[in-house]
Order: structure tokens, then C-alpha cells, then sequence
């Protein structure tokens, strides 16, 4: 027997009460390979006003391309110090930022790797249903054959890829915008 | 690598669109650009996993986070989570938060004049048992003033987080009360389309899960994104679709 799914609504503006006890802006124990890495941004409204009741959370896999779920196929070894989850709010001016790791390229559907990247849930008051996009690296080669970027037109690609904040190794800018000129692309999942 | 399969998509008219006018918030937060379809990798079919140790007893006990009992109505709110094959979701985290039985949010921004209660957070978490179901032991929450337009109030409501088994299958709804008179008039609970869909959010006054000269029971059964069918998933239920 099939039963529908549940309808969403929004998180409202008071979502600190029930979320808070799981913010996790650093993702990567002391015993996590790989790359540390810093992603910070903000949340943009259609007037490019920042969002301060919103919340961002990823989902990823760690250096080696492994996520730590059992339904990941792979036979590599997910590690004791990195889940890949990070719930982070935005501040008064709409900032975000979570210190984490740089994920491993992951199998796509077609059969070839996907560029590395992290899964993103966006929530604010004022979205009836999480928005859902990702966050890419720049400089990637993998991103010229990446699958999902393959779905997305390439004037818009840009809006899913990072930028290095000159200066400071390991640090990188991505934001959302919700509406309007440069909005983010976001996925129907 | 086999072809991994997916999660269901939602049935049309079931989920909101993400631009409802009435709920004006929504004006300028809705993109307008039309949302890229995306098959599902191994990155949506697998999400973060919680272990039962993240909740504690007291996470899913509103009426006792304090020295004192909060004041209001106590209730039991309990149900089961499924998937759309109708399989229990076990082990998932479940997150809930609310207003004092006043109407007040334990939050810096909430402007109501209403008094806060110290005994009330108003903040809890489960995780499923075995058989995908959770139980809350909480007060009923208060209806509420809002800015959204002329005289807005908010009908009682609980709001509630879920995970399920994958990035694909996340959720955050919110639990309304049978009989509230200001659900007809709110333009969160009717943003979706769908009358059946809507009415699926509003719980069950359930004499079950009553104990008596305690609380009164609601049962609020919660249904998440389910697995597209594959041969071994049928076989091991033995079930015909």
C-alpha cells in the first residue's frame, strides 16, 4: 500500500528552540583526513537584504569520497571523527560559516565520479519547504563532467561554485541568494 | 556501480510552492527561477545518522527540563513514522518546538506580550523505536498573534523536524489541533493545495494514548519520502504493489 508523504511547512522564525542543540559548525574531529577547509557566506533576500532567520545545513562525504551511511556501496573506510553533517544559523547580518573538511569525489549515476562537493538544505522564515542546492570548489577539474552541474544552464553554474577569499588558505565564500539577479540554483531532489 | 535506487518525488499538489502571497513572508524568499530536477546520487539517498544515545529521556519529557511543571494543559503526543511503502522508519531523529501554553516562544524575537513561563522551553527530541514510533510528553501550545496581515492569529501548532534515512528524505512540518477554529484562516497551514494533504497535519484527539488524571492523548502518524521499488525490497516483504 502507498501513503502520501507528508506535507512540509515552514520553520517559522523561532526554529533556534528546537534546532539549536544540534548546531554543528565544525564538522572534522582531530582524527579527519583531508583538506580543512572554511565556508562562510550569507543569506540574500529578494531585495539582496540578509536573511538572519535562516539556517544552513550540508551533508557530505569525507576525503576519501565516503559516506558515513550504510547504503554507501563502497568498500572504503569511513572514519570515527567525521559524520559529514553540519547544521549552522545565520546571524543578524545573514551570515553563515562552517569549518569542515574537503570532500572526495563520490560515484554519479552514469558511472563516472561526481566533482567533490557537499549537499545543502536551506531553511528561513518565509520558505514553505527547504531549499536544496549544492556547494562546489573552484579550480576543480571534475567540474567540466560533473552530472548535476551538467543539469544546470552555464550561466548559472557560477552560483553553485565557491570562491577562494584571497589571502587565506583553505577559506572560501559561497552565498544564497534566494531571489532575484544571481539566484542560487536550487534542486528539486 | 548498479544504478542506485532513488527516493519517490512528491505527488503533485501534496507540498507547498515556494511562493504562497497570503503568507507574505514567502514575497521575497521564494526563488522565481524554476528548480533543476535532480535524479538522486549516492549523496541524496544517504544523510546523517543519529544513534538513540542523542536523546535523552528528559529531550523527549517537555513537562519535566525544569525544577518546576510548566503551566497548561499536559499532553501526550505519540505516532508512527512511515515511508510511502508503508515500512516504519526506524532510529530517525525527531526534533520538536513550540509556544508555551500562552502563546509565547522561548525566543529573543518573539514580540507577544504574552508571559514567558520558566518552567517551559518548549523544546524536544526522540528517536524512533524499532517499529518507527515516537512519543512526546509536552503542554498544549498556546495560539498566537502574528504580523502577517490584519488581526493574524496562528492556530495551536507544534513544529516538527525529521531526518529519515537519507538527504532525499528530510522533513519539517508542523502538528495542528483538531477543531481549532483558526485553521481555516491561516495561510501557513493552507498553502498547499490539496485539501486531504492539509487535513493530514492536523493530529487525533486518541483515547489510547490517554492515561487517565494525567494528559490527554493526540496521535500524529508522519509519512516520509519512500524508496522507489526495487526487486529486493518486494521480495523481503513479500508485499504486491
Amino acid at each position: 500500500m502507498s501513503l502520501p508523504a507528508t506535507t512540509w511547512q515552514t520553520v517559522g522564525p523561532f526554529f533556534s528552540i528546537g534546532f539549536s542543540w544540534l548546531y554543528r559548525d565544525k564538522l572534522a574531529g582531530p582524527g579527519a583526513s583531508g583538506e580543512r577547509i572554511e565556508i562562510s557566506g550569507r543569506i540574500l533576500d529578494g531585495d539582496s537584504k540578509p536573511v538572519p532567520d535562516g539556517i544552513v545545513e550540508i551533508w557530505q562525504a569525507n576525503s576519501q569520497g565516503k559516506y558515513a551511511h550504510p547504503d554507501d556501496p563502497q568498500e572504503k573506510m569511513a572514519e570515527s571523527g567525521f559524520t559529514g553533517y553540519g547544521r549552522v544559523p545565520t546571524d543578524d547580518g545573514g551570515r553563515f560559516r562552517f569549518m569542515t573538511i574537503k570532500p572526495g569525489r563520490v560515484p554519479g549515476p552514469d558511472g563516472k565520479l561526481q566533482a567533490p562537493h557537499l549537499a545543502v538544505s536551506v531553511f528561513t522564515r518565509g520558505l514553505l519547504r527547504r531549499l536544496i542546492t549544492r556547494i562546489y570548489f573552484p579550480d576543480e577539474p571534475g567540474n567540466a563532467e560533473d552530472f548535476a552541474l551538467g543539469l544546470v544552464e552555464a550561466g548559472r553554474r557560477g552560483t553553485l561554485i565557491a570562491k577562494k577569499i584571497e589571502g587565506r588558505p583553505g577559506a572560501l565564500e559561497w552565498n544564497v541568494v534566494l531571489q532575484g539577479p544571481g539566484e542560487t540554483v536550487f534542486f528539486d531532489v | 556501480m548498479n544504478r542506485i535506487p532513488g527516493y519517490r518525488r512528491y505527488m503533485p499538489g501534496t507540498q507547498p510552492p515556494h511562493l504562497h502571497p497570503p503568507y507574505v513572508s514567502s514575497i521575497k524568499r521564494a526563488p522565481l527561477q524554476p528548480l533543476v530536477v535532480l535524479p538522486h546520487t549516492l549523496s541524496e539517498i544517504t544523510g546523517p545518522v543519529f544513534g538513540p544515545e542523542i536523546a535523552d529521556a528528559k529531550a523527549c519529557d517537555l513537562t519535566r527540563q525544569h525544577s518546576g511543571e510548566p503551566l497548561g494543559e499536559r499532553i501526550i503526543v505519540s505516532g508512527q513514522v512511515l515511508d510511502e511503502n508503508s515500512r516504519p522508519v526506524p532510529h530517525t531523529l525527531v526534533e520538536i518546538w513550540q509556544a508555551n501554553a500562552a502563546g509565547r516562544y522561548l525566543h529573543g524575537i518573539d514580540q507577544h506580550n504574552a508571559p514567558l513561563d520558566p518552567n517551559f522551553t518548549g523544546s524536544g527530541h526522540a528517536v524512533t523505536d524499532s517499529d518507527g514510533r515516537y512519543r512526546f510528553v509536552t503542554i498544549r501550545p498556546g495560539e498566537y498573534p502574528w504580523g502577517n496581515h490584519h488581526n493574524a492569529w496562528r492556530p495551536a501548532h507544534i513544529h516538527f523536524s525529521l531526518f529519515g534515512p537519507a538527504f532525499a528524505t528530510r522533513l519539517v512540518t508542523q502538528m495542528y489541533f483538531q477543531g481549532d477554529p483558526l485553521i481555516p484562516f491561516d495561510p501557513i497551514f493552507n498553502c498547499t493545495d490539496d485539501e486531504k494533504a492539509r487535513n493530514r497535519l492536523i493530529s487525533q484527539f486518541d483515547w489510547e494514548t490517554t492515561i487517565p488524571s494525567q494528559a490527554l492523548g493526540y496521535r500524529f502518524d508522519i509519512v516520509l519520502s519512500g524508496r522507489e521499488s526495487t526487486p529486493m525490497e518486494t521480495h523481503a516483504h513479500g508485499e504486491k504493489s
